[in-house]
Formats: C-alpha cells, sequence, structure tokens
C-alpha cells in the first residue's frame, strides 16, 4: 500500500511541479534552518491567534447582522422581551443563545483577541530586549509595529460591533477625543458616524473594517512580515559556534513543521479550553446601547485601557488653571488632546523609530544577526523598561476603580499619586535597569577572570581560608566576552583646517551626543590579557572530573551523528 | 565577500577564539530502542485522545439539549461540552505532534551560511541599466526635451487628482448633511415637559422629595423613531436632583433657573461624553463614572476633581400650572465634549427651534 500512495503522490508532485516549478521552492524551504528558543514562539502565537480569529469570525459572520434597525426582542431570552435594540444586538444575542455553539465561538473569538494582542506586544518585547531589530531587520520592525496598530483597530472595531451598552458608551468616548480635535474633529464625527452620534451608519460602519479592511491589511502585512523573516533567516542568541554570517538550528521539515504546527494546535486547544470555561463580554447582562445609563466599574478590553488611563491622569485644571483654553472664541482642549493623541502618538512615535534612534548612536553598518544580552546594552534595556513601566501605569489607572475597590484605596488618591508616578517611576526604572545591567556585566567579568564559586571552602597553610573556584568552560567564556563593546562616536571637527564651518556637523554632533547617552558609561568584557593574567594567578586546569565528562559526551555525540546518517544515507537510497 | 561597510566592527575579541557549537548530548530514545519505542506509543496515544476530543465535541452538539435557549446556565454547559472537546481535540494533536519532534526527530542542529543581503555590485548594476534603458525607451529619460516635461508633468498631475474623482464623492456622503449646528440643539424648549427615563412619565414637583434624584429626558422622547430617539437621547438626557436650597451656592444670572431646590443639569460629562450617573447625596458629588471627572451640584455643578474643565450645563426649570417640571428653554450652551467652535454661533438666532430633526 505504502507504495501506492508514494507513486501516487509522486505522479501528483510531477503534476503540480510541471506547471509550477515548485520542486525548487520546496527544495529552498523544507530544510531552512530555524534556531530554537522559547521566546521565538512568541511571534507564532500571534499568528496562530490571528488564524483562530479568521476560522471563529467568518462562523460569526454567519449570524451577525451588521445593522441599526430596530427591532423589539421576540427571542428565548425573557428578561430582554420586547425591548428595543438593534438588530446588531439582537442578532449577537441570537448567536449566543439560539445557535448551538454559537455563544462558544463569540468566546473563542473574543479571547482569541485578547491574546492576539497580548502575543504581539510581548513578542515586540522580545524583539527589542534582544536587539533583533537591528540591520537588516528595520523594515521588519516597521511591518511589525503597523500589525501592532492594526491589531488594537480590529479589536476595537469588533468589541463596538454587538452595540450593547459598554461599547456603544466606548464609542461615545471615541467620538468625545474625535471631537476634540482643532478645526476639523466636528467633521471627522460627521464623517464617521454619517451625521450626528450615534446615527444608523457607524455599525455597518465598523463591520466592513472588521471584516475586511482591518484583517486584509493584518494578512498581506502578516505575508510580508514572515516573507522577509525567511529572508533575512531568524537570528540566533550568542553562543559558541554563532556567528553573524550563519545560522545554527534545525530543519523547517520535519521538525518545526511538527513543533511550530503542533503548537497551533495548543494555543488553540487553550484558547478553546479558556473559552469554554470563563465567560467574556455577556452582553445580554449589558443591555443594548442606550445613551444615558453606564455603570462603574465596567472595563474596555485590556489594550484599550492604556488609552483611558491616559484620559483620566489627565487633570482639567493643572494648579488653578485651565486645560482647555478658549483662544479668540474657538476651544483648544489640551485636557483632551494630551491624553489621547499627542502621549500615544509620541509613544508610538518612539516605538517605530527605535531602530534608526539606536543605529544613530552606534554607527554601526553592519548586518547583525546574533542577539544581544539585555544585559549587555544598559542602556537600551533601560529604555524598554521604562517604556514598558510607562505603559504599565497608564493601564492600573485605566483601571483605578477596580484597584481602589480591590485594595480599599481612595479612587482620587490612586489618580493624584499616578499624575506624579508617571513622571518619576518611568526614568526611574531606566536607571535602576540599567544599573542592574551593569551589575550583571560586572558579574559576568567576575565569572570570567575567577570562575564560579564551588562552595568549599579550603585553609591555606597560613591559616587564611579561601573559597575554591572553579574555572568556566570554554562556552561559558564565549557567551560572557564575545559581544559589541560599543564606544561613544567619534565625529570630525568643526572646521577644517581652512577655518570653514563642515556640512553636516550638527547633525553628526546630535549624534554623538546619544551616543554618548548610550554608551559614555560602560561595563567592557573582559580581554585577552586580562584572562590570561587571571588564569596565571589561579593556574586550575581543567578537573579531571569534567574532562571525563567532556570525553563522554563527545563519544555519544558522535555515535548518534553515525546513526543520522545512516539513516540518511537510508532515505536517500530509497529514492 | 562582504564589503568593509558590512563588516561588523566588534568583531570576536582578539585572543579569545570561538569554541564552536557545545557538544551534543544525545536523548534516551536516540541511544535505546526501548524508550524510543515508548516515545512512539506516547504520541500514537496522544493523537487517539485527540479523536476522542472530536467525539466529545460532536456527541455534545448532537445530543445535548439547549432547551428553548432561554436559560443562560443551560447554554453555557452546552457550549462549555463542545468547548472541552474541541480543546481535546486540538490539544492532543498539538502535544502529540511537538511529543514527536522532541523525542523522535532530529535535534543535533546543523549550520548554514548565510549570504548578505547587498545584491552584488554586478546586479545593481544591471538594475540600473534596465532602467535606464525602460526609460530611454518611454522617451522620458532622453534629455530633457521640452515636450517631454509637458508629458512628465501632465502625467504626475493627473494621476495625483484623479482619486479624487473617486474620493470626494465618497467622503462627501459620508457624513450626512454636515450639519454641524445641530449640536447646540436639543429638544428641550419653552415649556417641555421633564420625564422619567427610560418609561416617559411626567415629574410633578411634588414628586421630587429631599435628596432624591431622577434621571431625566424630555416629554416625547419616546415618541420618536428609534434613529432619532437615540440622536436627541444622547444630548437631551438630564439629571434632576433636589438639595436644601440652604447648601446651594447661587450663580449668578441663574437665580430663578431652578425651583426649591430641584436643580437639573445635562447628564453628558463635558470631559467626553460619558452619561454623568453617579450621584453622592452627602456631599452633592456627580461622579463620572468613565474617567472621573467629579461635579459639585451644589456648586453650579463646578468641577472638583478629574479631567474634565467645564461645569455640566444647566437646564433651567419651573413649575408649569398643573404643578409639572418643566424646561424653560433649550440648554444655553452645547452640552457634551468641548469642540473646536463649540462657542460660535451658528448663524441661525439661539431662540429659533428649528432643525433639530
Ligand atoms: C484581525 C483580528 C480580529 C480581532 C482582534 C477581532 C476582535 C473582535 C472582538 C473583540 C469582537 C467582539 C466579540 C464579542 O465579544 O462579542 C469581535 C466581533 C466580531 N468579529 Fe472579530 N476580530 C478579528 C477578526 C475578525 C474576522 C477576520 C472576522 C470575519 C471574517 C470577524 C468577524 C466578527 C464578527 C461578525 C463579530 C461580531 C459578532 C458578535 O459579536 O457576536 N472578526 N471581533
Ligand atoms: S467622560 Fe466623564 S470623565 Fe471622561
Amino acid at each position: 500500500m505504502g507504495a501506492k500512495v508514494n507513486s501516487a503522490a509522486a505522479g501528483t508532485a510531477n503534476y503540480v511541479d510541471e506547471r509550477t516549478s515548485i520542486g525548487g521552492f520546496v527544495k529552498f524551504f523544507a530544510r531552512k534552518l530555524f534556531p530554537d528558543h522559547w521566546s521565538f514562539m512568541l511571534g507564532e502565537i500571534a499568528l496562530y491567534a490571528f488564524i483562530i480569529l479568521l476560522l471563529s469570525g467568518v462562523f460569526l459572520t454567519a449570524f451577525f447582522v451588521p445593522s441599526m434597525t430596530e427591532v423589539h426582542y421576540e427571542g428565548p431570552y425573557e428578561t430582554m422581551h420586547g425591548v428595543a435594540m438593534t438588530e446588531a444586538f439582537a442578532s449577537t444575542l441570537k448567536t449566543s443563545f439560539e445557535v448551538p455553539g454559537g455563544l462558544l465561538i463569540r468566546q473563542i473569538h473574543h479571547w482569541s483577541a485578547l491574546l492576539f494582542v497580548a502575543a504581539i506586544m510581548t513578542h515586540m518585547c522580545r524583539v527589542f530586549f534582544t536587539g533583533a531589530f537591528r540591520k537588516p531587520r528595520e523594515l521588519n520592525w516597521l511591518i511589525g509595529f503597523s500589525l501592532m496598530v492594526l491589531a488594537l483597530a480590529a479589536g476595537f472595531t469588533g468589541y463596538s460591533l454587538p452595540d450593547d451598552v459598554l461599547s456603544g458608551n466606548g464609542l461615545r468616548i471615541i467620538d468625545g477625543v474625535i471631537k476634540g480635535i482643532p478645526l476639523i474633529g466636528t467633521y471627522i464625527s460627521y464623517w464617521l458616524f454619517g451625521g450626528e452620534y450615534p446615527g444608523v451608519d457607524i455599525i455597518p460602519r465598523l463591520f466592513t473594517a472588521h471584516i475586511l479592511i482591518v484583517p486584509a491589511l493584518i494578512l498581506a502585512l502578516i505575508g510580508l512580515h514572515l516573507f522577509l523573516v525567511f529572508l533575512h533567516k531568524h537570528t540566533q542568541y550568542p553562543g559558541g559556534g554563532k556567528t553573524h554570517k550563519n545560522v545554527v538550528g534545525l530543519p523547517l521539515f520535519p521538525v518545526y513543521t511538527a513543533k511550530a504546527g503542533g503548537f497551533f494546535f495548543v494555543v488553540f486547544a487553550i484558547v478553546a479550553l479558556v473559552a469554554s470555561v470563563f465567560t467574556i463580554n455577556p452582553v445580554w447582562n449589558y443591555g443594548p446601547y442606550d445613551p444615558s445609563p453606564v455603570s462603574a466599574g465596567t472595563q474596555p478590553d485590556w489594550y484599550i485601557l492604556f488609552v483611558d488611563g491616559a484620559l483620566r491622569l489627565m487633570p482639567g485644571w493643572l494648579f488653578g488653571l485651565p486645560l482647555e483654553w478658549e483662544i479668540l472664541g474657538y476651544t483648544i482642549s489640551w485636557n483632551i488632546l494630551i491624553p489621547s493623541l499627542i502621549i500615544p502618538g509620541i509613544f508610538f512615535a518612539i516605538i517605530a523609530l527605535y531602530p534608526w534612534i539606536e543605529a544613530w548612536a552606534t554607527g554601526d553598518k553592519g548586518e547583525r544577526h546574533v542577539l544581544d544580552r539585555p544585559r549587555n546594552v544598559p542602556v537600551r534595556t533601560g529604555i524598554g523598561v521604562a517604556m514598558i513601566m510607562f505603559y504599565v501605569l497608564l493601564v492600573i489607572e485605566g483601571s483605578n476603580d477596580i484597584v481602589a475597590s480591590l485594595f480599599h484605596l481612595s479612587l482620587n488618591d490612586i489618580t493624584i499619586f499616578l499624575q506624579w508616578a508617571i513622571f518619576i517611576i518611568p526614568p526611574l526604572s531606566f536607571w535602576i535597569t540599567k544599573r542592574i545591567c551593569m551589575g550583571l556585566q560586572r558579574k559576568d567579568r567576575e565569572l570570567v577572570l575567577h570562575g564560579h564559586e564551588s562552595g568549599t571552602i579550603v585553609r591555606h597553610e597560613n591559616g587564611e581560608y579561601i573559597e575554591v573556584h572553579t574555572p568556566l568552560d570554554e562556552q561559558e567564556v564565549w557567551l560572557r566576552v564575545n559581544y559589541p563593546n560599543h564606544k561613544p562616536l567619534e565625529i570630525a571637527d568643526e572646521f577644517n583646517d581652512r577655518g570653514v564651518r563642515r556640512k553636516g556637523y550638527k547633525w553628526d554632533r546630535f549624534k554623538q551626543k546619544l551616543s554618548r547617552f548610550y554608551y559614555e558609561e560602560r561595563v567592557e568584557p573582559v580581554t585577552w590579557e586580562e584572562y590570561q593574567e587571571a588564569l596565571h594567578h589561579h593556574d586550575h586546569g581543567p578537573s579531571a572530573q569534567g574532562e571525563a565528562e567532556a570525553a563522554e559526551a563527545q563519544q555519544a555525540d558522535a555515535q548518534l551523528t553515525n546513526e543520522w546518517d545512516k539513516q540518511d544515507k537510508a532515505g536517500a537510497a530509497d529514492k | 565577500m562582504s564589503t568593509p561597510e558590512n563588516t561588523p566592527e566588534n568583531e570576536p575579541q582578539e585572543g579569545f577564539v570561538d569554541p564552536g557549537l557545545a557538544d551534543h548530548r544525545p536523548r534516551r530514545a536516540d541511544v535505546e530502542p526501548k524508550a524510543n519505542k515508548r516515545a512512539e506509543r506516547q504520541v500514537a496515544a496522544l493523537f487517539g485522545l485527540s479523536v476522542v476530543g472530536t467525539v466529545i465535541a460532536l456527541w455534545a452538539y448532537f445530543t445535548k439539549d439547549a432547551g428553548d435557549g432561554g436559560d443562560v446556565a443551560t447554554i453555557q454547559s452546552v457550549n462549555m461540552w463542545i468547548g472541552l472537546g474541541i480543546a481535546l481535540a486540538m490539544a492532543g494533536i498539538g502535544f502529540g505532534a511537538i511529543h514527536w519532534a522532541k523525542t523522535l526527530m532530529r535535534d543535533h542542529e546543523m549550520v548554514e551560511e548565510r549570504h548578505e543581503l547587498r545584491s552584488s555590485d554586478e546586479a545593481r548594476e544591471g538594475a540600473i541599466q534596465n532602467l535606464k534603458d525602460g526609460a530611454e525607451d518611454s522617451g522620458i529619460g532622453s534629455t530633457g526635451t521640452k515636450r517631454r516635461s509637458v508629458l512628465k508633468g501632465s502625467l504626475i498631475t493627473a494621476v495625483a487628482i484623479a482619486p479624487l474623482a473617486v474620493l470626494v464623492p465618497q467622503i462627501g456622503n459620508m457624513g450626512g448633511d454636515w450639519n454641524i449646528s445641530k449640536f447646540r440643539h436639543t429638544l428641550w424648549g419653552p415649556g417641555v415637559r421633564l420625564a422619567r427615563d427610560p418609561d416617559g412619565e411626567l415629574i410633578k414637583a411634588s414628586d421630587v422629595t429631599m435628596g432624591s434624584v431622577f434621571h431625566v429626558i424630555p416629554e416625547g422622547l419616546n415618541d420618536l423613531d428609534h434613529h432619532h430617539k437615540m440622536v436627541e437621547k444622547a444630548k437631551a438626557v438630564v439629571l434632576l436632583v433636589r438639595l436644601d436650597p440652604a447648601d446651594m451656592k447661587p450663580v449668578a444670572g441663574r437665580e430663578d433657573w431652578s425651583f426649591d431646590g430641584i436643580i437639573a443639569y445635562s447628564k453628558i460629562c463635558t470631559h467626553v461624553g460619558c452619561p454623568v450617573a453617579l450621584y453622592e447625596q452627602q456631599t452633592h458629588h456627580l461622579l463620572c463614572p468613565c474617567h472621573q471627572s467629579t461635579f459639585d451640584v451644589a456648586d453650579g455643578a463646578k468641577v472638583v476633581f478629574g479631567p474634565a474643565k467645564r461645569p455640566l450645563p444647566q437646564l433651567p426649570i419651573a413649575v408649569d400650572d398643573e404643578g409639572y417640571i418643566v424646561a424653560q428653554n433649550d440648554f444655553d450652551e452645547p452640552i457634551g465634549a468641548s469642540y473646536w467652535d463649540r462657542l460660535k454661533g451658528d448663524g441661525s438666532s439661539a431662540d429659533v427651534e428649528e432643525g433639530s430633526h
């Protein structure tokens, strides 16, 4: 039977290849190597969450009615009998209560949306802290950044679709923010809502955005993102044998096909499990949208909290001065513009442009394929932690009512505390993180020069007690000495020998300042001379036990290589 | 190979040598046939578990009775069983495949060279040459005769403005009638009675006891069709409270806007427009749940905390002959969030009650 299947497969392969020359692609992709590390799975989770969103989303489109026509509820859910609502809300109830499994799919869709955004953000943090955005991957960083923004857009448009009280209020806040935009705000609001808020157009329009425009853009950018990952080949963590010119890993087929493919099912399983046990967005409890009621303690989806927090944090009056100005009869609402547009704008701009900012400071023009250990770039790591803290503080403020009732604190005290904290904690955490990184670097130096503490104390003849240190093996040493030791940029003088001002000096000067900020203060890796001297000093050879172990490992290794060779040969003979 | 520019400057520290890949340690299943067989059986068992999951999901779908759909707990239990089935079906495949990869497939890392991404000089020159040739063929490239620059210019102009033909009508149609001065008017006007939200029952001054709170809509709102009802309600909702007149600080020019301690304010927050719904009797504070702007009802609804800057607009009220509370007039300013020209007139005189719907 096997032979039959094989010949059928060969026949099909031949048929397709003669029409597409796919053989070349398969040859190229099948044995492509991917380095192995748990942190490389974060992007995968985002991808899988998106696939789950597509699958569950298509299910939902079969039942959701994107319309704001009024109906009076007639369905089985007693509490809502006769209540006026839009078809959008009514169809969400119907999906939940009258379509078997419909509620489950709604929950799967919503949970995977939360996971999607969370995975994108953690993935972005991984890329940031390991420096995977450096040349040649800057453009892919930008694509990833756009995907993050699109994910927020997808989430928000989807969240608004059921037209319940919560999502309607969310839209009203958006409307208020848009109206705060000088000059054209009111017109943008009219454009979006098809007239006066809330109108009857917003749900159908959001629907088009949610199921067509945004997912199509996401899909296209994911394609581009992954194409570039293949083109660049994956980065790898530092270690023996790993350089900027090679890639060490396992082949796509079969290892990653099985691991990554399998992982998709695991992510799906986890989402399905959570969705079947934990209710999310029970819109039947909230009721249909009505501009009048609202209750405290209700939360938007977590990824919106940071904007909500910023809006809460910004006072309307600051030391007796208004933050809404009336100039020549026109109104400028800084209390809305700053938290909802300016601060997020700057925050996102820094993220988007970060690869270039750091490249100006390093002046590094080479391709970088070996990742940084976060400790080895203390300033970058510090900036990352500071930005995360900033974000987290806004998220906390965004749920300050929950925090207040949880810890029995006064709401206003939390806000006032955070109004100060937002200025103090991020810089402080930058400084602390930088110190910790440099401390770890010093510890690394220490280890390279003096070895591991063995825990054994011996007494010298002269009565002194010392602890025996075991030297690091060559892999451990290599990891700790082989990292880029960037120094502040040197730039040419402002004036040339004839006293003429040089063009581009100011720009260079800026880059130099930036560079000093990054690299003035640094811990240098151990040099060969220092290492030699330390070795001399200790003069411990490798222990006998260590050597025995190494020999054992080598032997096993040889045996295995042998076996793989045999299998490969057997495989080749089959063909 | 790599150009000088592309050589990472911080090459390995002098003196130290790259020890090469760490030694590979074989796994149990690599060397012990027994362990190998065991791993294989485990993988097969996991795949088998997945089949069980699928069966559970289908069993739940076909046999679990959701009733008529009116009972949330029953619905949730049906969905839970289907969900657990799906979870098991997926988990079996997933963990099976991963276990297979981890125990039985190669785990001995391989090495591949990277190639610089920059195209070779040759390819670059070829690309430039091709573009030059193409430009030559089109005639744009030929050294700037006047006719060609006209051609270029007209093409660029045409392409640049052509989208307007599509975009202007589309965007133009999206804003409805673009009459943004509608923000300034609500259903309130002289003599409009105050009614309870949501049932529309009218409110008599005698119903409003000390310390009570009413959520209020204008009389007749509920007779509108859904669309207009939503639009008008979003602007017209009001909160009515009664305080001890002794506690109230008078606001200049509004002395007769309230009645015997009964006072009405717009319920739409002046921050970004949430309904301000939480009233605290003791302090006379009104709290907006969205971003916690706090307004002092006893003091002209001034902001005492939070991101809002302006007091809530006050609705001037009186009591008519039959004892019902009525509005004296519409609000004297646009309600809700601030916007650019909210203080500018809309051209129509303020007392004309026109075109709000
Ligand atoms: C791109 C990533 C996506 C995200 C982040 C996302 C997020 C969301 C969220 C949070 C909801 C609210 C669900 C609820 O609790 O009721 C929702 C609803 C919905 N989504 Fe998506 N979604 C995505 C993609 C899609 C796709 C690709 C489709 C269809 C092709 C889709 C179709 C729908 C429909 C029809 C609804 C409304 C149904 C209902 O709420 O019952 N979504 N989405
Ligand atoms: S909308 Fe009321 S505080 Fe923001």
